[in-house]
């Protein structure tokens, strides 16, 4: 075999530094590993392939997979990303850098780091947030965590079922092992006011998983007059336009930082955002970035507030993430300084326009029932069909289409974000009529 | 590099504007779910916002700038076909629920990188819903106890834990809602396999290990310590922080781990971020796989823009030069150590994996371990892990990895051994390094006690 | 060479007792603050909160560093010195004026295991 690309060690490198350590051959060095243990077989792995070879091994895998526009969200929406963003991002300095410990040389780090800090408080309405999180559904998790060991002996948490189906499973996964008791309810301020022992926390949606931007006026007060803390779950793109967290009283907020124009990527990367109020600051997890001074008095940015964190607290840490998900941080923060609150406003508004002209017009077809008795809609809609959905499915698949997501209790669910215009809704409809 | 003073706030201008839409003459609704004034992003240009990002980058140091020896972090070399492939519009366009029927090559990623793990593992399959190592521990510990949970074994709830271990062990078994109990190492740095024998009974869930552990030592005792954890009815769970040493030489599924985690950002090439997106994945053995669907740990697959970078590395690899990336990471650890040992305090002499630890300078001039790592930043190098592990006082822990050539590793020995004299020469000028970056030492104590956490 | 205040009582977890009636004045020693460095922030218990002898009841926090406060004596949080939660440098500049909490001791002779000022200098020397 000939020399490889991503090893520069020629023969004769290799023959010196065995010399320096005074040992015969590489294999000397596993002189400690039982012999049992050296794996003496062929892994089974294909032979090395060029880079020529691995391209083209991937674009055949990638034209096994069927492009198609979009017009389901359930949690990952496909919104347009400006070619800014990944022209940024893909910058070494940012892309192959760690987690900025040595902060003389990760400035670039920390600064976009609180400038998303910045943002998501901007959004959310609240007074700090960490540095990221995995994703939405892990940020929920760890904020019923966080509701659990800032109530002190208090174990349980009313989640609401109009959650997204996986956010509810994520929190009930990590409860589940913490010996969190979590309470599904499809009437949460009914539940927080009939009493449940030692509440500690309740979870929301801002906008709901059949698309309905949810009221949660009394909620906070009603929650707090438990002795529990109230979180919300939101999507970040629409906060630009629908009431803040902060306004409805919410201490924790959390959600997926996706819909920031991070492209579907069957699922991920993604990133998780979580704020809360300064009385919450010291619990939550995760990294944190602060401003301070250097010897000289310059502004500079670093890592604080981290005994809270693993490697100071080990066991009594607040949470045991390490690695998050940053260079998508600087994703989402690229992306809301290029938009600006007009911007996200404009979109917010294309959106608004697009579901409902396809929300009309699919109800003027007869063949669905409308779902929303009340409650108001942005980008994302349910309706009760009338036709057979299968069908429906397989025959907006045939034309290019990903829509019409039937729920679990069979309703089907679209959503139509700025990035396809009226021809498409059009034809949709069309698909549709002719079922 | 050079300083650079704006956050993207202090560049907004009223009506300037980056984005680019489509027109639309819909206003929005009013009323009590709505926003009544909007959030204050910045009005910033599309050129502000590309030279502002651009400035922020020539701040930061990263692989691709220079040698990056961080102990227990595998700063390998990110190769760049890995990133055009992760870009590719068939991948990056496909909505996490779409049928199956129309994700067939996603699908083939997956399970391609379920089959090339398991062989470099020897576990039988592998869960990539984890985004990090970390997330990656707390779901191999979520299985350890289904795995006891189903055989009616409620009582283990203890996880055993070695004092040199990465601080996410302890951190994860306690999420997991776990008790830990830590196993002292001894002089030569490995798991005291008596201190262990008192600690094994039917409490034990199971033994955290990373092999070779945080000092760069292989547990050599590893076939003991499985008989004994066995023996009790507890698993093992292999933390892969640390694989990249036996990546083709030694497969912890042959060393008797029941579960582990691998870090894809370390030892499969994607690149860190400046601190993610990760990738944990959890291989299991075949007593533990009927578990494996079981804990529901992040949303939809996973990283998968990361698992696909990494399969594209392995696929390069291949089964070829899998057999050399673990022997050159050793090697390289090694000729540093060798080669520095006369000026650094070398607490344990013997042959090491990919990574070691100093215990400070070999002559005490007061110059401590973080003036050393801060005197490195001003010849071009990023430090080393330091403080890490525990077990020593003024700690600094190397890892080079495979993909560094011998002219670097030379140039790192060199720079080490000026700083060891200048040690002697100027301490005082140690002190206060280091004097070329764009900013000096900050006041992390203000940082701290009056958080100043955003712009306002 | 860390001071030690006489007429005090100490724990080997470096916290220090002062007795007054059945109330136990508590604080961390000067040795501790030292170890740690600049601390900044106490976690503090909430008045009324039970603590246990040999268990946590707060924590301080440095950069590099935390430590867990360990309760000396059971009994219930009566007083929590509020200065400490802005001023955390009170501990490091006076660790025997900076007291952290008042307990109620449900125990007296708990007392009994702690260490006089002369001990607790041979556990640290």
């Amino acid at each position: 075999m000939g020399a490889f690309s991503y090893f520069p060690q020629t023969g004769e490198d290799i023959r010196t530094m065995l010399e320096r350590i005074g040992v015969a051959s590489l294999e000397d060095l596993y002189a400690d590993v039982p012999a049992d243990f050296i794996y003496k077989g062929e892994y089974d792995l294909p032979s090395a392939l060029s880079e020529q070879q691995v391209r083209d091994f991937f674009e055949g895998l990638a034209a096994k997979n069927t492009r198609l526009k979009v017009f389901v969200g359930q949690g990952a929406y496909d919104h347009y990303t400006p070619a800014v963003i990944p022209y940024i991002t893909s910058r070494s300095e940012f892309l192959t850098a760690y987690t900025p410990y040595q902060c003389e040389i990760s400035q670039g780090t920390l600064r976009y780091i609180f400038e998303w800090q910045t943002m998501i408080c901007r959004l959310t309405g609240l007074d700090c947030a960490n540095a990221s999180m995995y994703d939405g559904p892990t940020a929920a998790a760890e904020a019923v965590r966080m509701c659990v060991a800032s109530t002190k002996k208090r174990k349980s948490v009313i989640v609401s079922a109009r959650l997204l189906p996986h956010v509810i499973d994520t929190i009930q996964t990590y409860a589940k092992y913490a010996g969190i008791n979590v309470v599904v309810s499809d009437n949460v301020a009914e539940d927080v006011a009939e009493g449940v022992l030692d509440l500690a926390g309740v979870i929301v949606p801002s906008i709901n998983r059949f698309g309905i931007i949810e009221s949660h006026l009394g909620l906070a007060d009603l929650v707090h007059r438990m002795g529990a803390l109230l979180v919300e779950y939101c999507d970040p793109s629409a906060l630009a336009v629908v009431k803040s967290p902060a306004e409805w009283g919410a201490d924790i907020a959390v959600g997926d930082g996706q819909s920031l124009g991070i492209p579907l990527c069957f699922g991920g990367p993604y990133v998780g955002f979580m704020a809360c109020t300064s009385a919450l600051m010291r619990k939550l997890p995760g990294r944190i970035v602060g401003q301070t001074t250097d010897a000289s008095g310059k502004r500079c940015y670093v890592l604080t507030l981290q005994a809270r964190e693993q490697h100071i607290r080990r066991e009594k840490a607040t949470s045991n993430i390490c690695s998050n998900e940053s260079l998508m941080a600087l994703w989402c923060t690229v992306y809301l300084s290029l938009m600006g609150p007009e911007g996200m406003r404009k979109l917010n508004a294309l959106c608004y326009e697009g579901s409902h002209y396809l929300h009309d017009a699919l109800l003027a077809t007869g063949k669905f029932k409308r779902f929303f008795a009340d409650g108001e809609f942005l980008k994302e809609f349910c309706l009760t069909p009338l036709c057979d959905v299968a069908k429906l499915q397989q025959a907006l698949l045939d034309a290019g289409y990903f829509a019409a997501l039937q729920t679990e209790e069979g309703f089907v669910t679209f959503c139509v974000t700025e990035k396809y215009g009226r021809a498409d809704l059009d034809r949709i409809v069309e698909i549709v009529k002719s079922i | 590099m050079k300083y650079y003073d704006k956050l993207i706030f202090e560049l907004s201008k009223p009506g300037r504007t980056g984005y680019s839409l489509p027109e639309t003459e819909q206003q929005l609704p009013k009323g009590i779910v709505w926003r009544e004034t909007a959030p204050a992003l910045p009005e910033v240009s599309e050129v502000d916002v590309v030279r502002h990002y651009t400035n922020l980058s020539q701040m930061n140091f990263g692989v691709d700038t220079g040698f990056y020896p961080l102990g227990s972090c595998t700063m390998k070399y990110n190769p760049k076909v890995n990133e055009e492939i992760a870009a590719m519009p068939a991948f990056t366009g496909l909505h996490p629920l779409q049928p199956a029927s129309t994700v067939k090559g996603a699908l083939e990623v997956l399970a391609g990188m379920d089959k090339a793990l398991a062989a470099i593992t020897g576990m039988k399959h592998f869960t990539f819903l984890p985004c990090a190592g970390a997330h990656g521990e707390l779901t191999g510990l979520m299985l350890m106890r289904e795995y006891h949970m189903s055989r009616g074994d409620l009582a283990r709830t203890k996880v055993i834990v070695p004092d040199s271990a990465h601080g996410t062990n302890p951190a994860s078994a306690a999420v997991c809602g776990l008790d830990i109990v830590v196993v002292k190492s001894k002089a030569d740095g490995l798991v005291d396999v008596e201190a262990l024998k008192a600690l094994l009974g039917p409490d034990v869930a199971g033994i955290m290990l990373t092999n070779p552990n945080t000092l760069g030592l292989f547990e050599r005792d590893i076939k003991e310590i499985a008989e004994l954890v066995h023996g009790c009815g507890g698993l093992l769970y292999y933390d892969g922080a640390n694989m990249n040493p036996l990546l083709g030489v030694v497969r912890p599924g042959d060393m008797g781990f029941d579960i582990m985690h691998l870090n894809l950002h370390k030892t499969f090439s994607t690149p860190h971020g400046g601190g993610g997106p990760g990738s944990g994945p959890v291989g299991v053995s075949d007593k533990v796989v009927p578990f494996l669907h079981i804990p529901h740990v992040s949303g939809f697959h996973g990283n998968f823009g990361v698992i696909l970078r990494a399969y594209a590395y392995i696929l390069m690899l291949g089964r070829e030069h899998i057999k050399l990336a673990g022997k050159l990471a050793t090697l390289g650890a090694n000729y540093i150590k060798e080669s520095l040992k006369d000026c650094y305090k070398l607490p344990i002499p013997t042959v090491c994996k990919h990574e070691f630890v100093f215990d400070g300078l070999l002559e005490d001039n007061g110059v401590s371990t973080l003036d050393v790592a801060k005197r490195l930043l001003d010849y071009g190098f990023h430090a080393p892990t330091i403080y890490f592990p525990l077990l020593f006082h003024q700690a600094i822990m190397i890892e080079p990895t495979e993909t560094e050539s011998l002219e670097t590793l030379d140039a790192f020995i060199a720079v080490m051994r000026k700083i060891a004299e200048e040690a002697k020469s100027d301490p005082e000028m140690l002190h206060a390094a280091p004097h070329n970056t764009p900013i000096g030492r900050p006041d992390e104590t203000t940082a701290a006690r009056q958080p100043v956490l955003k712009y306002d | 060479m860390s001071k030690i205040a006489d007429g005090l009582l100490y724990s080997e977890s470096h916290e220090w007792v002062k007795v007054d009636g059945n109330v136990a004045i508590i604080g961390v020693s000067d040795f501790a603050q030292a170890e740690m460095g600049d601390i900044t922030y106490v976690e503090l218990p909430d008045v009324d909160d039970d603590v246990t002898a040999g268990e946590d009841f707060g924590a301080l926090e440095s950069v590099k560093t935390s430590s867990e406060l360990i309760a000396p004596v059971s009994g219930k949080v009566v007083a929590r010195n509020d200065a400490l939660e802005d001023q955390p440098e009170l501990i490091n500049e006076d660790a025997y004026a900076a007291w952290i909490i008042k307990v109620e001791m449900s125990d007296e002779s708990e007392l009994d295991a702690l260490l006089n000022a002369a001990d607790y200098a041979k556990t640290i020397e």
